[in-house]
């Protein structure tokens, strides 16, 4: 079994906010990250996929495969757009950096062919990242 | 579903590597430049990785504010800038990186309620790094 990692960037900016939850609750929960204009970061995505390598291609993916699928999925979706606002999973859920993975997996997982996905990995910042493998 | 959160933090502080256990030649031997009686420091970094189910109605692990105010006062209000051969934690123990790790885990394992302890993971230079998931811990990537 091999492991390979593919990488992108991405801006967005999102804010947290839970209509159930009174205007003092927010704010206390989600401190700055309430702002209701929002804020933004440069995230950095990095999908694992795993899987033998073809003897004939030498290959685990087919990184073109892989590179196209990430690229419609989650950049054209989210690059440069206002995550709570246009990205429809985001309109209910929260866009936290760990929803952001589950989203991330949830929107790669039915659309990868031979690879098996092992793990999203999403970097708010370089201090702060967020791991999801696929767990209920 | 469950998910994982890293948070890095920073760290500098001093240590000195030697053995009671050990002649003075041995120290030598062993730990080499890290012998130095005077000591020498490092600016660590250290990562934690948290787990859980991410809560519905805040999308969260664990609150971040929760995490890092634990951090900050239990591990880096310990460990900033002191000489780590002076604490208590190391009075028996070589404060080498790999005891610093376990020490931080061990720490965290006790005090923090607010979510489930994957691993600790701490950088000493840029060139090396240790990694402790518990006895039992199996680490994962």
């Amino acid at each position: 079994m091999v492991y390979l990692t593919r990488k992108a960037e991405f801006s967005a900016s999102h804010y947290y906010h839970n209509p159930e939850f009174s205007p003092e609750e927010n704010r206390r929960i989600f401190g700055k990250c309430n702002n209701p204009h929002g804020h933004g970061h440069n995230y950095t995505l990095e999908v694992t996929v795993k899987g033998e390598v073809d003897p004939k291609s030498g290959f685990v993916v087919d990184l073109k495969q892989l590179k196209e699928v990430m690229h419609r999925e989650v950049l054209d979706a989210m690059d440069h757009r206002f995550l709570n606002k246009e990205v429809p999973e985001f309109f209910q859920r929260i866009p936290t950096t760990e929803n952001l993975a589950i989203t991330i997996w949830q929107r790669l997982a039915p659309k990868l062919n031979a690879a098996q996905l092992h793990r999203v990995r999403v970097y708010e910042t370089p201090d702060l990242f967020a791991d999801f493998y696929g767990e209920a | 579903m469950k998910a994982h959160l890293t948070r890095r933090y920073r760290f500098a502080a001093s240590h000195r590597l030697h053995s009671d256990a050990m002649t003075d030649a041995e120290n030598v031997a062993t730990y080499g430049k890290c012998n130095n009686p005077h000591g020498h420091g490092h600016n660590y970094t250290l990562e934690v990785t948290v787990s859980g189910p991410v809560a519905e109605n805040t999308g969260m692990v664990c609150n971040l504010t929760d995490l890092d105010g634990f951090v900050q006062q239990e591990i880096l209000g310990r460990f900033d800038l002191q000489n780590l051969n002076r604490l208590g934690e190391f009075a028996q123990a070589v404060p080498t990186t790999e005891n610093l790790c376990t020490t931080i885990y061990e720490i965290l394992q006790r005090g923090f309620r607010h979510a489930h302890l994957e691993k600790v993971r701490l950088e000493e230079t840029m060139m090396n790094s240790f990694e402790y998931a518990g006895e039992s811990g199996v680490l994962r990537d």
